[in-house]
This record gives C-alpha cells, structure tokens and sequence, in this order.
C-alpha cells in the first residue's frame, strides 16, 4: 500500500506537472494534485450523472414497495386518459369506415316533369351504389309541403308549383364513395343540386371533439397529478435523507449535485409509471377485445381493438419520465434550501 | 492561509459570541485554538466555513475574502477545506469506505482513483481492514479516525477540527493529535478547537486562546 502522502510528495507522481510552480509554492504541492479543490471538469461531471443515474435505481430498488406504490399510482393517473384516448381514437375509426344509413337528396331542375323524375329513379336504381332510390314527384312535394309547413294559402296564391321533384337516394355498401357518388349525381343534366345527408356524420364528429376535449383536460388535470404525486413522494425522501444532505453540503457538495440524485429518482419513478399504464391499458384491452369482436359481429363488422402502437407507447413513457423529473424539480429545489448545516 | 481582521459576530438577540478578533494563520502552520465552552472556538470555525457570517470585520481563506463567497461559490470553499467534527458526522447507512470516498464523490473523480485514495486515506489512519464495516459497529475513536480520514481523503489545503478529542480518553486523543500533527508536517495547515489544555501542553504549535469571544491569549506573541 502506497503511503498516503508521501506519494503525493514524491516527484515520480505520474500526475504531476510544471515543476516551477510546484517549487514557487511553499509547499511542494503539484497543481494537478489538488484538482478536486478546483471546479468540476466535463468528465467528473459526467461521471457525477452516471453515478446519480445508478445511484437512484438503486435507492428505488432498496425501497421496492413504496417505489411501486408511488408508480402504480402515476400508472393509473396516466392509463385513465391513455385509455380514453384509445376510446376516442377507435370511435373515430368506427365513424371512418361507417357504411349504412347516409343519403343523398337530388332536387331536379325545375323544368324536369315527374314523368321524368320517375325515369330517372329507375335509371338510378340499377346502380349498384345505391341502395334504393325514392322518387318524390312535384304535387307530392307541394302536398308534403302544403302539410308541414302551414304555408297553404302562401302557396295557393303561386301560379305554378314551385318546388322540384325530388329522389332519395340511400346509399348502399360503398368504401370511399359517397364523394364520388356525389360528382357523378351532380353531373346528370337533370340535376339541380345534390346534397349529402351529413347531419348524422356531423353529430358524431361534434360529439367526438367534445369528448376529445374533455379528455385533453382530463389529462391535463392527471398530469398536473402526477407533478404532485412526485413531488410530494420526493419530499418525504429528501425528508428522510437530510443527514446525509447536511453532511454532503457540509464537506462542499453543490445543490445541483445533492439535487441530481432526487432528480433521476423522480424521472425514473415518472418513466415506471409510464410502463405501468402501459401494462394496465394493454391488459384492459386484452380484456375488452373478446367481447368488442362479438358485439362487432353482431353487427357484421370486422371491427377490432388495436394495441397501443409503438409510438403511443414511447409518448406515454416519456411523458411520464418529463412529468417526474418536472415534479421533482418542482419539490426537491425547495425543500433541499430548507437543510442547512447547524 | 487564515486572515481574522477585527472580525465580530453578533447573533440576532444581540449576543455577541465574538469581539474584534484578529489573527493569522500561516500557510503550512498548526495552531490550537483553546478556551472554555462557549468561548467562541466553534464560531471562528463556523465562520471560516461560512457556516455562518462574520457581522463585522474580514475573513480571508487561501487568499478569498469570504465576504465575496456567494452561496454558489460556498461549496467550492468547502471542498478546499477538511473538516473534522466531535460527533464525527458519519453516516450510518453507508460502509466506512462510502463515508471517505463521498468527498471525492462530489468531486467527481473516478471509480479507480477514488478507491486508490480512499485506501491510502484508510491505511493512514489505521483503519484499512474496516473499509467494509458500518460506522455503528465501529468504537467512537475508530469513528473519530473515519471522519479524519475523510476530511483529509481529497486533500485539502487547510484541516479544520472542532474538538475532534471531545469524546476520546487521552490515550486515543494523543494518537488523534499525532495524526494531524503528522498531515501537518506535510504541509497541511492545520487548526485545532480543543479545551483539552492538558493534551496540547506539551505539544510545539501556537495556542490561540477565547475567553468570552475575545482573543486573549497567542504564544506566539507573549
């Protein structure tokens, strides 16, 4: 065992260097040799975070049940609106691929008799887009109208029958088609205006940016959470280590070295819980897709639940990993000023 | 490397734990400073580490004037200097080897030099086979001798200690002293707070003596 300071006096110090000044010196003393004085360099402060790194992994690993309480909570606080998205991103696909029920309204020009119309319904109804098309002739339209509308004596008082003949067309089974069925409708000379029946559509997509909404705040709020969740977990742990945080500024630690540990500690407790709600919405969908594929079924759908993709997964777990380094930041910078050596 | 200039410290309340207190410490020097408790030889220490801060009057530490220390620069202060403390400050959950490496830790130094260092450090003080023991199961000297091996593991220029025999019979405190007279010999400056006048008598080093917050007493200048 080499002896403790005579090697540092000893001028075969591989480490030493520029003899003048260690002569100028009173005390023979090699200027690198007391490099841990001096501030840190790139490498020590690399090393600093590595040791941090695994220094953290380790205390959450010595503290394996309270670490998994804190992280299944994230876990569920992150899983409630990863699931709802998930809810809205399939109702979403359920409304992209939604075949029955629109229709597409034709008002003919007004020149165009019933005769005609009736013609035209026929013609119409060989196409194989269409399910079935209704013809609504002008007197019926004037009737319908006469009926609903209150206005009989406006009407009487008209010279001729203003409204057009009309056909319904229920679209049948077509993939990307009701748009194309429109140009094709519009262009028959007959045609006046075509309109496509959207109000159900649009009710869906109205309904869905109101879910979509209340989910985005939702997730705010469960974020906003999990910044506690952390915070106050790293409270209690900067809590329970001050002797060591006392010591440590005592013999010259900075803050950002006795922050950094609490630091990877909230940022691993955030990315665990990121994992947790994955584990928990991938088991939930697992558990869903039987009964889903029945229901589909039913309904002679191959409609299906998709797992969490790659990319949902990586967000998910990222973002947990930013919301706890946030929240201990947000906590550990505070109470770490509370410890001061007496 | 230790400058006290008409230096005082007034607690708020108005009790004043140091009065106009002067002196200097030179570079490689070991100097007891002695007196009763509560004469105020914690607080000239506490204020060299700024642990606290002088009221009135200049500190100068290896050249800095502390009043220019900010509290960023307050570590790299105390990283220049080793500290020894009566209750030794270990912490317990952590091996001996743990305990000196950690202001080598904070350093940043690597795995290999910091265990090349703390081996050394160890082997100084005596305590090479215990490097795996926890501070508990260690006698309060052997503690006493942990804490000065961490205050001397990075090297300091200047090794402060703050009734490091406060605990130790005289048969372990005479060894303590023989181990900072030893670090001083190799060019650490050293500065010893002690009541222990029976110890240091009949050591060679420059006795600062407090009585009631004030310099009374420097063999140096009879």
């Amino acid at each position: 065992m080499i002896s403790f300071f005579k090697r540092r006096r000893s001028g075969a110090t591989p480490r030493r260097r520029d003899p003048v000044t260690a002569v100028a010196r009173p005390v023979a003393r090699p200027a690198a040799e007391r490099s841990t004085a001096a501030s840190l360099s790139i490498k020590a402060y690399t090393a600093q975070h590595v040791q941090a790194f695994f220094y953290s992994l380790g205390q959450l690993w010595c503290a394996r049940a309270a670490t998994l309480m804190t992280v299944v909570v994230i876990g569920i606080a992150l899983a409630l609106p990863t699931a709802l998205y998930l809810v809205l991103e399939h109702a979403q696909q359920v409304g992209a691929g939604w075949k029955g029920g629109t229709q597409v309204t034709l008002f003919l020009k007004q020149e165009v008799s019933d005769e005609e119309a009736r013609t035209l319904a026929v013609r119409l109804r060989t196409w194989p887009a269409l399910a079935s098309v209704r013809a609504i002739s002008r007197t019926e339209a004037l009737e319908e109208f006469r009926r609903l509308s209150g206005f009989g004596a406006a009407l009487d008082a008209l010279d001729e029958n203003p409204l057009p003949a009309v056909l319904v067309l229920q679209l049948g089974e077509i993939e990307d088609g009701a748009g194309r069925l429109l140009e094709q409708v519009r262009a028959l000379p007959e045609v006046e205006l075509a309109e496509f029946d959207e109000q159900w559509l649009k009710r869906l997509h109205a309904i869905m940016a109101v879910i979509e909404r209340a989910v985005q705040l939702l997730a705010l709020l469960l974020a906003v959470a999990v910044l506690f969740i952390v915070g106050n977990t790293l409270r209690l742990a900067v809590q329970s280590r001050s002797d060591e945080i006392e010591v440590s500024k005592l013999i010259g630690a900075s803050d950002a070295f006795i922050r950094r540990p609490f630091l990877y500690s909230g940022m691993w407790r955030g990315a665990l819980g990121g994992v947790c709600a994955w584990v928990m919405v991938s088991l939930a969908l697992w558990l869903l897709n039987g009964p889903v594929q029945q229901l589909a079924a039913l309904y002679q759908s191959d409609f299906h639940l998709s797992g969490l993709s790659f990319t949902l997964t990586l967000w998910l777990i990222s973002a947990g990993a930013v919301l706890g380094l946030l929240g201990a930041w947000l906590s550990v910078g505070r109470h770490l000023t509370n410890i001061e050596p007496a | 490397m230790i400058l006290f200039n008409h230096v005082s410290k007034r607690h708020p309340g108005g009790f004043e734990a140091l009065r106009e207190v002067s002196f200097e410490l030179a570079r490689g020097e070991m100097v007891f400073l002695t007196g009763r408790s509560g004469a105020g030889k914690s607080t000239v220490l506490r204020l060299i580490t700024l642990l606290e801060r002088a009221s009135f009057g200049q500190i100068v530490v290896n050249g800095q004037s502390l009043s220019g220390v900010t509290r960023r620069g307050l570590p790299k202060l105390r990283r220049s200097i080793g500290m020894v403390f009566q209750n030794h400050k270990l912490l317990h959950d952590r091996t001996v080897f743990d305990n000196v490496a950690l202001p080598l830790v904070i350093a940043g130094l690597s795995r290999d030099d910091t265990a090349r260092r703390v081996h050394a450090a160890l082997d100084k003080v005596g305590l090479l086979s215990k490097e795996r023991a926890y501070p508990v199961t260690l006698s309060g000297g052997e503690q006493q001798r942990v804490g000065i091996a961490r205050a001397v593991v990075h090297k300091p220029l200047l090794l402060l200690a703050d009734e490091p025999t406060g605990n130790l019979d005289p048969e372990l405190s005479r060894e303590v002293m023989a181990l900072f007279q030893e670090f001083n010999q190799f060019g650490v400056s050293v500065l010893v707070a002690t009541h222990d006048l029976e110890l240091i008598r009949h050591l060679p080093h420059r006795t600062l003596t407090l009585k009631d917050g004030q310099l009374v007493a420097d063999s140096a200048t009879p």
